[in-house]
């Protein structure tokens, strides 16, 4: 088991055929991906990647069987795309753009919501099963199938964890880089959730950036529903308040969302965390040793 | 990307809201012509910079005469004004608002919105306590806060703007005002993709008629892409410089206040790296994501920014090759320290894809770079290199 893709995912790519549909396609191709097909408005019935390319979602969807999408167009056209597929009927949608205005995914968010859809992103790298299924930009080769789950809002923080759990042999369920956009379409305690529920997860490794107060409210959900081990880390101890770091959530404003208060959530919700992001491995190591689980 | 007061005005009277008028003045002589033609006894000469607390920094001024607003104008303009929300350096005052009269007032009132990230609504905040800072009123006094949550699907109703009317122990009549007014900025809000916006104080005059004396709108700067209207107003003179320069490139560069220079790929692994700079002990100089698509002449450009700032004594160069190279960043900074001129330690750590690739071509440069091995040992050998110059 795992958690929201497997090997028997059939994935769509919307912008199929651009740059970024093109290079991370074939990138998930050859991580054994089942990508099925793609669209590009305007391309139906020609042939990329030698996969078909459909005008419309709701044709792609009826024609390959798709249950996830994976969304390159650019930040203007996201909303569209992100709705075009809630109404064909997939079930999850990943949205990696970067740059979709907040105001449109307020209201895409509210959509998705009265719907069957789980959307993760936008702003984000995807998720991949080890060994099974990789929707998204991050590095298939550091992976290894295993027991961590591991969800961020940083996507080469991810990767961070990855290595250092391939490292020491753990390695991971499945990975969810939720993105790092204020309002995200599947939150930390959706992740947790999941993973708190998936057989194959042993233990979780959180890691939340500042801005905002999702990291808070996740440890709340911790201490009352999580039985699994979790390892916390939070970036952002140095950035200086009212800047925009990159991303566009991790911002303190009004001197709220400081990794200080979050990290002091995870210590009163009793998460075990790090200050260091080159301990995220070892410190989930230590805690499954402690608790006798490996 | 934030609007200047007179700017926020501007747009905001353009939805309906009554505004304190003003006139705009870049020198004495502009300043003493829109006093004249303003045309009150006294008049407020308020320094426009990209920052709250003008008053209490000296930025806002009542005159009582055309030569006064022309002295204070004076006084004020080439400055730079240090507020509690800038940096000890301050905000450069080009242009000020002279602006008409309200006094005197029976009430202050505060009315703001920003997008609420955990009910994932666009939330308005309005209060008794105008005139002062929210955060301060939020924290001693929050019953005197009235939030008020949109749905998107039905947009802010009336009901809910009246309902905080009477809240606020509004008359009848300014209950009226205030729907209006608040149906306004709502639309204001998200037809120009307002990120926050406050008007504090919301006064309600002598004759009892609400209007809005000080605005402050920060716009999202995501869609700026669709208000090219709002970006041709952009003052970039109220934007750090290198930050500017870094935009310009693709990369995300914000200033601090230490003296070792970061280069990192990815904002999450940025801030990671600067916070593992200060585990260690040491200060870093600034954040810089170079992003995922990094290229030679990213990198280069990046360099650049980084020693451009003095006060750095030494660099941490920390990639992550996910889907990016190692060995091309190899290049890109050999590259770059050839052609920048580095004479401070660089300390690079290249992990992930054709990371020994990379790591060969680094040692056979012939450059004096120092190799780290994992994020905690570049740490403490970058920290390691300032301890040796001062000892």
């Amino acid at each position: 088991m795992s958690v929201l893709v497997n090997k028997d995912t059939r994935v769509l790519v919307q912008g199929f055929t651009g740059k970024n549909g093109t290079f991370h396609s074939e990138q998930a191709l050859t991580y054994g991906t089942k990508v099925v097909g793609g669209v590009t408005p305007g391309k139906g019935g020609t042939v990329h990647l030698e996969l078909p390319v459909f005008n419309t979602m709701r044709e792609a969807v009826d024609e390959t069987n798709a249950d996830a999408s994976v969304i390159y167009v650019p930040a203007p056209f996201v909303l569209d795309s992100i709705v075009e597929a809630v109404d064909a009927g997939v079930k999850l949608i990943v949205c990696i753009t970067e740059g979709v205005p907040t105001l449109d995914m307020l209201q895409v968010k509210r959509y998705v919501e009265s719907s069957g859809s789980r959307l993760i992103g936008p702003n984000c790298p995807g998720i991949i099963t080890p060994g099974e299924c990789k929707i998204g930009i991050m590095p298939g080769h550091i992976h290894l199938k295993g027991k961590i789950g591991i969800v961020s809002r940083s996507g080469t923080l991810t990767y961070e964890a990855v290595a250092q759990t391939t490292k020491l042999g753990l390695g991971q369920s499945t990975c969810i880089g939720i993105g790092g956009d204020p309002i995200p379409g599947t939150s930390h305690i959706d992740a947790l959730e999941l993973f708190q529920n998936d057989p194959q997860t042993e233990a979780i490794i959180m890691i939340g950036e500042i801005g905002g107060s999702a990291e808070e409210e996740a440890a709340e959900y911790v201490k009352s529903n999580v039985t699994k081990p979790v390892v916390g880390y939070i970036a952002g101890v140095t950035a200086p308040k009212g800047k925009r770091m990159g991303h566009a959530g991790a911002i303190i404003s009004g001197g709220k969302g400081t990794a200080e208060e979050k990290f002091a959530a995870f210590e009163k919700a009793g998460i075990a965390y790090t200050r260091s992001p080159a301990e995220l491995g070892s410190t989930m190591y230590d805690l499954l040793k402690k608790k006798k689980m490996i | 990307m934030n609007l200047h007061e007179y700017q926020a005005k501007e747009l905001l009277a353009k939805y309906g809201l009554r505004v304190q008028t003003g006139i705009l003045a870049t020198n004495e002589a502009e300043a003493g012509a829109a006093f004249d033609k303003l045309g009150g006894k006294f008049a407020v000469v308020k320094a426009q910079v990209h920052a709250g607390g003008r008053g209490k920094a000296g930025g806002v001024k009542v005159v009582k005469s055309k030569d006064e607003a022309m002295a204070v104008t004076k006084s004020l303009i080439g400055t730079r004004l240090v507020t509690y929300q800038t940096d000890a350096h301050g905000q450069p005052v080009n242009s000020v608002y002279v602006s008409e009269d309200l006094y005197p007032m029976q009430r202050e009132l505060y009315l703001g919105a920003v997008v609420d990230r955990s009910s994932r609504r666009i939330t308005f905040m309005a209060s008794t306590e105008g005139g002062v800072e929210i955060e301060k009123v939020a924290e001693e006094t929050p019953e005197k806060i009235f939030k008020v949550v949109v749905d998107p699907l039905v947009g802010l109703q009336p009901f809910q703007a009246r309902e905080v009317g009477f809240k606020l122990g509004l008359t009848p009549d300014q209950i009226g005002q205030f729907t209006k007014l608040m149906l306004g900025s709502y639309k204001a809000f998200v037809e120009n993709d307002f990120a926050l916006f406050e008007i504090n104080p919301l006064a309600i005059r002598e004759n009892g008629d609400l209007v809005c004396v000080d605005a402050k709108v920060a716009l999202d700067s995501n869609a700026l892409y669709r208000h090219p209207d709002l970006l041709a107003i952009r003052d970039k003179s109220q934007e750090n410089e290198r930050e500017l320069k870094a935009s310009e490139f693709e990369l995300n560069y914000v200033a601090l206040e230490g003296n070792i220079g970061c280069m990192v790929n990815g904002a999450g692994l940025a801030m990671a790296t600067m916070d593992i700079i200060k585990l260690y002990g040491g200060q870093p100089a600034n954040f810089l994501d170079v992003g995922g698509g990094a290229t030679k002449a990213r990198v280069i450009e990046a360099f650049k920014l980084i020693l451009a700032d003095e006060s750095v004594k030494a660099v941490l160069i920390n990639i992550f090759g996910g889907i990016v190279r190692c060995d091309m960043i190899a290049e890109a900074i050999i590259a770059a320290v050839k052609e920048v001129h580095v004479s401070v330690p660089v300390v690079v750590r290249l992990e992930g894809n054709n990371a020994e690739v990379g790591a060969k071509l680094l040692s056979e440069s012939g450059l004096d770079l120092i190799p780290a091995d994992g994020l905690a040992d570049a740490a403490k050998k970058v920290v390691g290199t300032l301890k040796e110059i001062v000892s």
